[in-house]
């Protein structure tokens, strides 16, 4: 994830923070840390403050909050922009695509990055490399389009259309 | 977990176990936090279908258990036994735990999660654990379908988990770390390098048994050979320091280590009446000892079990019933005389 203060180097401390009698936990770089002096491991800390920033601390340098959106809800499950903020938990798949805009920069936040690398559900892979070709021909079609060659086209058209007739959802995200 | 005794476990001397766990949802239903009661149903039979639907070998020594059913007693044994998340335990709706009989692999089902595939093996043996763990996912999403997104990975309740929804993790005894207090260093290390460390039964280390959690946090952008590759090497190396740290204090005064670790073995073999907290700090010295070769005559997969069954919900089962808490601590006092009684200086 990135560093809260910096938002430029990768997280490496946890940092805790006594303000006003409350404790507040920030993920820093190392630099940003040094700064700052001393630290602490601390991995108790409430979720949902945490995922979204600390609104207290919103006014002070270097500290983002991330702007509360109207009132979303995920049309699946019925969850509410605010309830994620609340408890830091989503409730069903489409969730992550309905607040896809707040969820992403708390994944890069957390994780450093936003890319899947790992483990791909067999049904999945399948899925995807059909979309890939899918994709793949779609480009070649407009190419061909583009170049007038209007058999090679009505061949990758039909192609297209065997593929589309499939149409699934890759491993089913709700 | 139960062990083999026949052949040494590697890295024995310093990791007790090593575990994976797979966080997994159920396309088509709400999470946990959005299912209602009607859908958790389902999701146990569903997940219960998927499990023993297999061949015999692989269902075989599968147990299903109801949460419900289970009395407060075996539900925190099984918590101390880390089968199950403390969290689990405090709620009993459609709830329900699959346990393999060897204690490897444990399924949790409508935790945070609808799944949490664990395998627990004793030792450092994280590949053999995550290689188990693989097989069995595997064989589950044949059945069932997983919330899944190319971009995003396993879609999980908590945004920590997205992605591979793996936690890699081995517990540590790090006597020697934590008695010298180079073990804060090595804490602080950790976390600038995305690593979570928890002492393995709360916060003081000594009464804890100088046991220490070490698991990734990071869980998107790495795929899982990364993750445990990742941890593998911080162990190793925390690990190979402990060593070093524990020949180190032998060497500058073997009489005063002996001293010290033959003390706590002449404690626990005599004490009429002990607390968890100080079975556990005279563990930790008795398990260095054995270690080191000191104390002979004794297995150190037992005293990793002593490690679990100073705590009270074992220690009652073993004794076959609820215990007042004077009771206990006599009681413990018994087992911990019983199962030193053969080991010869
Ligand atoms: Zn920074
Ligand atoms: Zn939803």
């Amino acid at each position: 994830m990135l560093c809260q203060q910096c938002q430029k180097r990768e997280a490496s401390v946890h940092f805790t923070q006594i303000i006003n009698g409350n404790k507040a936990v920030m993920y820093l770089c190392s630099q940003c840390a040094e700064k700052k002096g001393h630290f602490v491991i601390s991995p108790q800390l409430n979720l949902g403050d945490f995922l979204w920033g600390f609104p207290g601390l919103a006014q002070s340098e270097g500290f983002t909050t991330v702007k509360k959106p109207d009132e979303v809800c995920c049309d699946f499950c019925g969850l509410s922009i605010d309830e994620f903020r609340k408890t830091g938990k989503l409730g069903c798949g489409n969730c992550y695509k309905a607040f896809d805009e707040s969820l992403n920069p708390i994944l890069r936040r957390l994780h450093g990055g936003v890319q899947h690398t790992g483990k791909v559900p067999k049904k999945a892979a399948e899925c995807i490399r059909e979309m890939n070709e899918l994709e793949g021909l779609r480009k070649q079609l407009s190419e061909a389009i583009n170049n007038e060659e209007y058999e090679q086209a009505a061949e990758l058209r039909d192609r297209i259309r065997v593929l589309e007739s499939s149409d699934k959802q890759c491993g089913g995200a709700i | 977990m139960k062990e083999d005794a026949a052949q040494p476990l590697p890295g024995i001397d310093t990791a007790i176990s090593s575990r994976i766990r797979l966080a997994r949802n159920i396309a088509g239903y709400p999470f946990t936090t959005k299912m209602t009661d009607d859908q958790g149903a389902q999701i146990l039979e569903k997940v219960k279908d998927a499990v023993f639907s297999g061949t015999d070998a692989q269902k075989r020594g599968m147990e299903y258990i109801e949460l419900h059913s289970l009395k407060p007693l075996d539900r925190q044994f099984l918590v101390e036994r880390h089968l199950v998340s403390p969290e689990f335990v405090e709620r009993d709706e459609n709830r329900a735990v699959i346990l393999r009989k060897d204690e490897k692999i444990s399924i949790m089902i409508n935790e945070e999660d609808h799944l949490r595939i664990q395998c627990i093996f004793p030792g450092m043996q994280m590949k053999e654990a995550w290689e188990l763990c693989n097989k069995l996912d595997t064989r589950l999403e044949e059945k069932l379908d997983f919330a899944f997104e190319k971009n995003t990975g396993y879609l999980t309740c908590c945004p920590t988990n997205t992605g591979t929804g793996m936690r890699a993790s081995v517990m540590l005894h790090l006597p020697a770390l934590a008695m010298t207090g180079y073990i804060k260093g090595i804490l602080e290390n950790c976390g600038k390098i995305g690593v979570a460390v928890r002492g393995a039964y709360g916060e003081n280390s000594e009464s804890t048994g100088n046991l220490f959690q070490i698991s990734n946090q990071v869980t998107l952008g790495q795929n899982e050979d990364e993750i445990i590759c990742g941890i593998s090497n911080i162990t190793s190396q925390i690990s190979e320091q402990e060593r070093i740290l524990r020949l180190e204090l032998y060497k500058q005064s073997p009489l005063r280590f002996e001293d010290r670790i033959f003390r706590s073995l002449g404690l626990l073999k005599n004490a009429r009446i002990i607390s968890a907290e100080e079975s556990l700090k005279l563990l930790s010295d008795v398990r260095l000892g054995v270690i080191m070769d000191l104390i002979k005559g004794i297995e150190v997969g037992k005293i990793n079990e002593m490690m679990l069954m100073v705590h009270p919900a074992y220690l009652q089962k073993l004794s076959g019933g609820e215990l007042k808490p004077d009771e206990r601590e006599q009681r413990r006092a018994e087992l911990m005389r019983t199962h030193l009684q053969d080991s010869i200086q």
